[in-house]
């Protein structure tokens, strides 16, 4: 656990440890701070009033002739007793509050946010002065009513992670174990939103140790205190006559703030570490082999020649993640991808589209349609310009879930007719009327009712009908399908096979289907190829993969098919994976 | 055969938002029992109420009528005490095995979890953890290792030793073989059939999948609009159904060989053809 803990992951990084070694410093200063001098802060000398740096007064004295060095040191003592107060004020009741709203809702969340935005919307300045002047001059009685004025913040933050993972089915298992919601929240729930609270807290201390400088810097607090705001204040009182009073409080202040707000940032990138990649410009990295275009070379609609598509790696190697693969597509053959995850099949298609994400490379290979190549032989990837005249046009795509695939701010119509005006260049009324012939040639009967509901208003089903109505608008030649019926039900899916097999036969259209379905092989397919690890393990007809595989991992994939099987039989060897 | 699961005629009911509005009713009267030692297998689409009949009986989903029996126990609405108790008897598989486990805990404390609040004390604890680990066909060493570490066959085997832990008698599993691939699926369908045997078991299994069903029940009901509309031993239910859903549900699930597919897909418009005229 602990070699993963953020906290060790702060203190590998340079920011960090220099951070965490300062403010470990202002602590030990602030605990024994007049050990390591041995003048009293508090003592006046009217005969050495605002000297500079000596042997004696190592920063020199104020205008009561206090010795510098000695009030620096033990000033730092306020300056963390304000920050703990307000830190610790607002924890206990933020973090508690919030647990408790995001946990249970109801009642006790609308009474408690009330609570919060009415905090929130109270002046702090003007609340500070008002309470100095009923209770009176101690700091550190402000600071706590300063942390019950942020801690709204932390109610916040701890209510909107805790309704995040209330629901997550982890959860769900604690309760089936009978756990108490105490022991939810404290075992299941605090682990998570532990982070973002060490973010804020560090945060909010910076902003404790401002606020109780700028209130001692005007002159309100207990002037007998020794502290950094204070200095600040009576050096700006003698700042023609000794401007360097100001320079070593300010300096303090702003090290110490700096410090725990670079905390902060120096936590919140830890617990990012591990997500990011550093991405080198991939123009570095790339040893592509990209052969140059020759011109039509055959009649198939697609081909594709040895292509390798990798990621770069933090370390300036390359994660290959298919691997020289070459298959083909006819006019008016459907070509099934089929693979378990993993196996590039989505990479693949993505390839031929053009919408691999930015830091993706083709190492190696060709994509030729209709005899151009779509690849850009400089900077290997899909040449944009080339996909321009054919993507959308020519080519031609369909998602896995159709839902997040549809904007869900306009309606069905217009998200049809504004690409159909763009791409084919109809004109309003031409593309609505085609919209509404379109989505009779998918199979909805009520056009209307479809045309101006919203995504959110229709079926998974029918919203992949939708997509597919938008795919076939531009009389593609190719279909690139990416597992269009894995999120729908499996009668709606057996109505999207059907309406693809018609479609298919109107437009006679080439259709690549990435699927990890045999089922849906089968039903659709005329050739199969077949992927695992990024390579093509076989290709051929249909039937010749589906009846008589001739490799391993085919055989094996189709045996773990259920579908004439002895029901409550074992169908492995029984080896993990 | 021995019942230890008695569903009769339960209604779920969730709250809607809006004033005075209806409440949404998931389940319409919903009984099913289940045996000793047995699996019934509960098929249905999304939107049937199949997850909620599981939650119901798992005390996550408001019920507002009829009774959930188990072992002669009326646990319809068990307190959180009485559910502390019964965890050691009912004990779920979750569909997702990427959020089901808990990301910042390690599988030794996961597993470990179920134990500790029954009393269980360390040092048993940990012997049980590695009985567990064996039986589900993971490492040792996943102990000290975080969810993340592993794929989701693995994670599942660890939901599924988390199940384990106290040996219940019911284990609801919620699609726990949808997100997988199919020859993992494979792989976790042979535990859960090698844990029945070695344990003796009952599982209510629910899946949209009828294959995946008829593969793992001995009984199957089949769920439509919050209704159970079909229900008996799976060879029957399964292969030659009675209700036009069932049927319906049977041919829409396509075969891997493009002949029988074509065959099957006749079959499917000859029906959908009859569903209409009627």
């Amino acid at each position: 656990m602990n070699t993963r803990s953020p906290l060790r992951k702060v203190l590998r990084n340079p920011v960090g440890i220099a951070v965490v070694a300062y403010l470990f410093v202002i602590l030990i200063f602030a605990l024994l701070g007049s050990s390591f001098s041995h003048w009293d802060p508090n003592k006046p000398d009217v005969f050495s009033v605002l000297q500079g740096p000596t042997a004696k007064h190592w920063l020199g004295t104020d205008s009561a002739g206090r010795d510098l060095y000695a009030r620096l040191l033990v000033g730092s003592r306020a300056t963390l007793i304000a920050a703990a107060l307000v830190v610790l004020c607002s924890l206990l009741i933020g973090v508690p509050a919030g647990m408790f709203a995001g946990y249970y809702g109801g009642a006790f969340d609308a009474i408690a946010s009330w609570f919060a935005n009415m905090l929130m919307s109270l002046p702090a300045m003007i609340i500070l002065l008002s309470v100095r002047t009923v209770i009176g001059s101690s700091i550190y009685f402000s600071m706590v009513i300063f942390g019950i004025l942020v801690s709204p913040g932390f109610f916040r933050l701890t209510r909107t992670a805790v309704m995040a993972v209330r629901n997550e089915l982890y959860v769900d298992a604690a309760r089936v174990s009978g756990l108490s919601d105490i022991r939810i929240m404290s075992r299941h729930i605090l682990t998570v939103v532990r982070a973002p609270i060490i973010i804020q807290t560090s945060m909010v201390a910076g902003i404790a140790i401002s606020i109780q400088s700028s209130l001692e810097f005007l002159g309100l607090g207990d002037a007998k205190l020794v502290s950094w705001g204070f200095m600040l204040n009576d050096g700006f009182r003698n700042i023609f006559m000794k401007p360097i009073l100001l320079f070593w409080p300010a300096l303090a202040i702003s090290l110490t703030i700096a410090s725990f707000v670079l905390f902060g940032n120096a936590f919140r990138d830890a617990l990012e570490d591990s997500k990011k990649i550093k991405r080198k410009k991939s123009d570095d990295v790339v040893v592509t082999t990209v052969i140059p275009p020759a011109k039509d070379e055959s009649k198939h609609l697609l081909s594709v020649t040895n292509l390798g598509i990798g990621y770069p790696l933090a370390d300036g190697g390359l994660k290959k993640v298919v691997n020289e693969i070459s298959f083909s597509v006819d006019k008016g053959e459907v070509l099934g991808i089929v693979g378990e995850s993993g196996s590039g099949k989505t990479q693949t298609a993505f390839s031929i589209l053009g919408l691999l994400p930015e830091s993706a490379v083709i190492t190696s290979g060709r994509v030729t349609f209709n005899g151009d190549s779509l690849l850009s032989p400089e900077n290997g990837k899909i040449s944009e310009k080339a996909m321009r005249e054919y993507r959308g046009k020519k080519i031609a795509y369909i998602p896995q879930e159709p839902m997040s695939n549809l904007d869900p701010n306009f309606k069905i119509g217009y998200q049809l007719v504004r690409p159909m005006m763009k791409v084919l260049g109809l004109s309003k009324a031409e593309a609505v009327t085609k919209a509404h012939s379109l989505l009779k040639t998918v199979g909805i009967e009520n056009t209307d009712r479809i045309f101006n509901a919203y995504p959110h208003e229709i079926s998974g089903g029918m919203a992949q009908r939708v997509l597919i109505a938008g795919a076939v608008s531009c009389d593609p030649d190719l279909l690139i399908a990416d597992e269009p019926t894995t999120a729908l039900d499996v009668t709606i899916q057996a109505e999207v096979l059907d309406l693809l097999r018609d479609l298919q036969g109107k437009f006679d259209m080439g259709i690549i289907l990435v699927t990890h379905n045999f089922g849906v092989v089968a039903d659709l397919c005329d050739r199969v190829v077949v992927m695992q690890y990024g390579s093509v393990v076989e290709s051929g007809d249909v039937r010749t993969i589906l009846k008589a595989p001739s490799q391993a991992y085919t055989q094996e994939l189709l045996g773990s098919m259920l579908v004439d099987k002895t029901p409550m039989t074992l169908l492995t060897s029984g080896k993990g994976e | 055969m021995e019942t230890i699961l008695k569903v009769d005629n339960v209604v779920v009911e969730y709250p809607s938002k809006g004033f005075r509005k209806p409440p949404f009713k998931a389940l319409h009267g919903v009984s099913i029992e289940i045996e000793k030692n047995q699996t019934l297998g509960l098929v249905g689409e999304s939107g049937s109420g199949k997850t909620t009949l599981g939650r119901a009986l798992l005390g996550l989903a408001p019920v507002t009528g009829g009774s959930i029996n188990f072992l002669g126990d009326d646990i319809t609405q068990a307190s959180r005490k009485k559910r502390q108790s019964l965890s050691r008897d009912i004990q779920v598989v979750f569909q997702d095995p990427y959020t089901s486990l808990n990301p910042s805990m390690e599988i030794g404390q996961i597993l470990a979890e179920p134990l500790e609040i029954q009393g269980v004390n360390a040092a048993d604890a940990k012997k049980r953890i590695a009985t567990l680990l064996d039986q589900v066909g993971l490492p040792q060493d996943a102990i000290s290792r975080l969810p993340r570490e592993f794929s989701g066959g693995q994670r599942q085997r660890i939901a599924i030793a988390r199940a384990l832990a106290l040996s219940p008698k019911l284990i609801v599993c919620d699609e726990p073989v949808s997100a997988l691939d199919l020859t993992t699926q494979a792989r976790i369908l042979d535990l859960f059939l090698q844990i029945q045997r070695d344990t003796g078991v009952s599982y209510l299994f629910i899946s949209h999948d009828l294959d995946v069903v008829r593969h793992i029940s001995h009984n199957v009901a089949v769920m439509y609009k919050g209704e159970i509309v079909e229900q008996g031993v799976a060879s029957t239910v399964t292969v030659t159904p009675n209700h036009p859903y069932t049927q319906r549900l049977l041919v829409s699930s396509p075969l891997p060989d493009p002949d029988k597919q074509a065959v099957r897909r006749a079959d499917r418009k000859l029906l959908s053809d009859a569903f209409k005229i009627a």
